[in-house]
């Protein structure tokens, strides 16, 4: 869709992951067993057909840009467009922006090279399939100056606290926007204006000293722009904590979950040229999720393996989440554990965490 | 174009009439292997780690499905600006137009494709065998021992010979003979159809080839008898590993199982020699609470709720509950119900398996292995051999 260019804000997203986050912004989080959190938003981005896309990032993007690359896996490496990863290099000596509004300020060429005359502005905290296409439509049918992406979630859990809530008159118009507690209808960051009101509006902002876009533009509202909510009813996962990204992660061993977030639009990721995942004779797998690359001698249950993770015979894993290249040697003992990238575990350890707060090795351990 | 030191030329315009449905509607080097593979990620590859970046792939039979699948050759690292894959089906030119009359014939009527690279040598390869080979080392020693020609071969045991071509050879691997399948091998030594070439060589023999009364344009049945006629250097290059010609029902199913032993004579986890292929992008693939998954490989996407037993399943695999799939190929999106048994069985691509459904082979023979393609699962179901629940 030519009409929509994506702008993927990263600013605001904090390391909040603990040793997940101690190398890289929450973006590069791995989820979900192959996937990066940023694949989700940026595979919504394609599957609407979005061809020019800014990822503004601040902080921690080094995995975030190995992962990305050229932005082939999502189509974006296009002669016109494709994806820009957007760094803090900012060399204009009369910039007095602040906040997110230096990402923009300082990279005016790419909204006006890009031929989408609307924004559609996006996080990657928020896990989500929306349909942008459908979104836009719904934008330009309410004649809104913006559109916001609202999942009214039906059981209020401890990472919706920090969302920002919206409510609205019942035909879609915004009435207020407020971060209070027990608010079932929670913003997914997700939005889209014009693309020369949003500019206007990031000048304004930068003439007034402000400092952050979405809270003085849309949520403040000082020019009175008409705020449009559209009703998103798909999967929604929020991670912004070790608890959120624990608890959804195990959550998608829950068929609904899983099929909500995979049966229908595809979610495109890095490409590995793993083989497929190899279970042995030892080996006794229940209710888990396994990506290709794995060989598994032994016992997994209730768990997530990443792509390429081996388990060796008399290992047992239990309620745990094992990333990329981790190898679990013989006789270890692992329940409700999360261990990044590339650990290794030479056999006979016992690590046991609790379901609220999992024990978490950072990339590269060596036990 | 810039000059190469060896093009390699990938014949893949065999039907594979033996693998029956299989092969209906695509040509064998496209047929599935190994949980997420077609047999022409093989050879292509090894072209790649081997450090060969100049390919063409002679194409043929039912080419709509292999040349989409190479496309401009990324997968596989051969998306270059010099050299890179090319697709090289037959083409009309201006003495007329004829189809490949044979392997030879092949490769003569590319000669301008490989002209083009002006490579000192030519490998010719086929789109049939599952083997992971270092091509660099094969020309090494083709370089070491001067010779006109290089032929990989593979020690089989004697009764085995008699199905292959057997390289009769000297002490020092120099050829004396060619026998095709020969009812009584004088040599354990088989070819496994990978041919190094001297191109000035190769060139003017495939010349003269073209120009004989009774050829079949074939590079075991004529080019390489006419090279040992004329008194040049052949030698056997001895290749230890694993190869394995899937040219038939059976001998697929058995590459297949081959993946299965945990010390698998056939390793495709290698970090140093990926086996690269055209990745279906599926989510991670999701083993139910009831699921009993043991002595298998499953690939992406797949989702299990019942027993998968020595087995290989493609991506995209449904498996439903209280459902068992034993010594079985599985291929890719094959949805299977519930209460549904499929033992030594091929279950062809896409096919949708009823609930209550039981495959396997018929009772006389245990030893089969069963095709089930849409026409074989539409007669079994018609005919009652497999009993419906």
């Amino acid at each position: 869709m030519k009409q929509l260019i994506g702008v993927i804000n990263l600013d605001h997203e904090l390391e909040e992951l603990k040793e997940l986050t101690y190398f890289r912004c929450g973006a590069a989080v791995p989820y979900a067993g192959r996937y990066r959190l940023i694949d989700f938003v940026l595979s919504n981005m394609m599957n609407a057909g979005i061809e020019s896309i800014g990822v503004f990032v601040r902080r921690k993007y080094r995995s975030l840009m190995d992962h990305l690359g050229d932005g082939k896996p999502w189509d974006l490496d296009r002669k016109h467009g494709g994806m820009f990863i957007l760094p803090p290099d900012w060399n204009d000596p009369t910039d007095t922006s602040q906040g997110d509004l230096q990402h923009f300020h300082n990279n005016l060429d790419f909204f006006h090279r890009g031929a989408g005359q609307y924004v559609v502005h996006a996080g990657s905290r928020h896990v989500t399939k929306a349909d942008l296409q459908d979104v836009y439509r719904y934008h330009i049918s309410k004649g809104a100056d913006v559109t916001l992406v609202c999942k009214k979630v039906d059981q209020l859990l401890p990472e919706h606290d920090a969302c920002v809530k919206v409510d609205h008159d019942g035909d879609g118009n915004v009435v207020d926007i407020h971060q209070s507690a027990n608010h079932p209808n929670i913003y997914t960051e997700i939005f889209i204006m014009e693309k020369e009101l949003f500019l206007r509006q990031v000048q304004r902002c930068i003439d007034h000293g402000e400092s952050h876009f979405f809270r003085d533009v849309i949520q403040k509202n000082p020019d009175g722009l008409n705020i449009a909510a559209y009703a998103y009813d798909g999967y929604h996962a929020v991670i912004n904590s070790i608890d959120s990204y624990y608890r959804n992660s195990m959550d998608l061993l829950n068929t609904g979950q899983y099929e909500q977030l995979f049966k229908e639009d595809p979610i495109q990721t890095k490409i590995k040229y793993e083989a497929p995942a190899k279970y042995l004779d030892t080996a006794n797998v229940k209710h888990s999720l396994l990506a290709n690359g794995c060989i598994v001698g032994g016992e997994v249950e209730d768990s997530i393996l990443f792509r390429g993770v081996q388990v060796a015979k008399g290992a047992k894993i239990k309620g745990s989440i094992i990333m990329q290249k981790c190898y679990i040697g013989e006789g270890t003992v692992l329940e409700n554990v999360i261990l990044d990238k590339d650990v290794k575990l030479t056999g006979g350890q016992t690590l046991i965490g609790d379901r609220s707060n999992p024990y978490i090795l950072a990339k590269s351990t060596i036990i | 174009m810039a000059k190469k030191e060896v093009v390699a030329m990938l014949l893949a315009g065999g039907q594979g009439k033996r693998l029956k449905g299989l092969t209906k509607s695509l040509a064998k080097p496209a047929v599935y292997f190994g949980g997420t593979y077609r047999i022409i990620d093989f050879p292509l590859s090894n072209c790649s780690n081997s450090g060969i970046d100049t390919v063409g792939v002679l194409t043929q039979y039912e080419p709509l499905v292999l040349h989409s699948y190479i496309g401009i050759g990324s997968d596989w690292d051969l998306d270059r600006k010099n050299g890179g894959v090319y697709v090289l089906p037959p083409h009309e030119r201006e003495d007329g137009s004829n189809w490949y009359r044979g392997t030879a014939d092949a490769i003569f009527r590319n000669l301008n494709f490989i002209e083009q690279f002006d490579p000192e040598h030519v490998l010719i390869l086929s789109g049939d065998h599952i083997y992971k080979m270092d091509y660099e080392k094969m020309l090494q020693y083709h370089k070491d021992k001067d010779a006109d020609c290089t032929i990989s071969v593979i020690d089989v045991s004697l009764e085995e010979a008699s199905r292959f071509g057997v390289l009769n050879t000297n002490d020092d691997y120099s050829i004396y003979e060619f026998e095709e399948k020969p009812p009584e091998p004088k040599s354990t030594l088989a070819s496994m159809g990978i041919y190094l070439f001297k191109w000035d060589v190769l060139k003017r023999f495939l010349i003269q080839d073209e120009q004989q009364a009774s050829t079949s344009y074939d590079f075991g049945k004529d080019i390489i008898p006419l090279l040992l006629e004329n008194e040049k250097s052949l030698y056997a290059y001895p290749f230890e590993g694993y190869w394995k010609d899937v040219g038939t029902i059976r001998s697929l199913w058995e590459s297949n199982m081959d993946l299965l032993d945990e010390d698998t004579p056939f390793n495709l986890n290698d970090p140093d020699w990926r086996i690269f292929t055209r990745n279906p992008n599926q989510p991670a693939q999701y083993i139910s609470p009831s699921a009993k998954v043991r002595n298998c490989i499953i690939s992406e996407g797949s989702i299990v709720h019942g027993e998968v037993n020595h087995s290989v399943l493609f991506y995209g695999v449904e498996v439903g509950e209280n459902s068992a799939v034993i010594d079985s190929v599985i291929m890719p999106r094959v949805k299977i119900g519930q209460n549904v048994r499929i033992y030594r069985a091929i279950i062809a691509e896409g096919l949708v398996i009823p609930d209550g459904t039981q495959i396997s082979p018929a009772p006389e023979d245990e030893s089969d292995i069963l095709l089930v393609d849409q026409e074989e699962l539409e007669r079994q179901l018609r005919q009652g051999i497999t009993s419906k629940a």
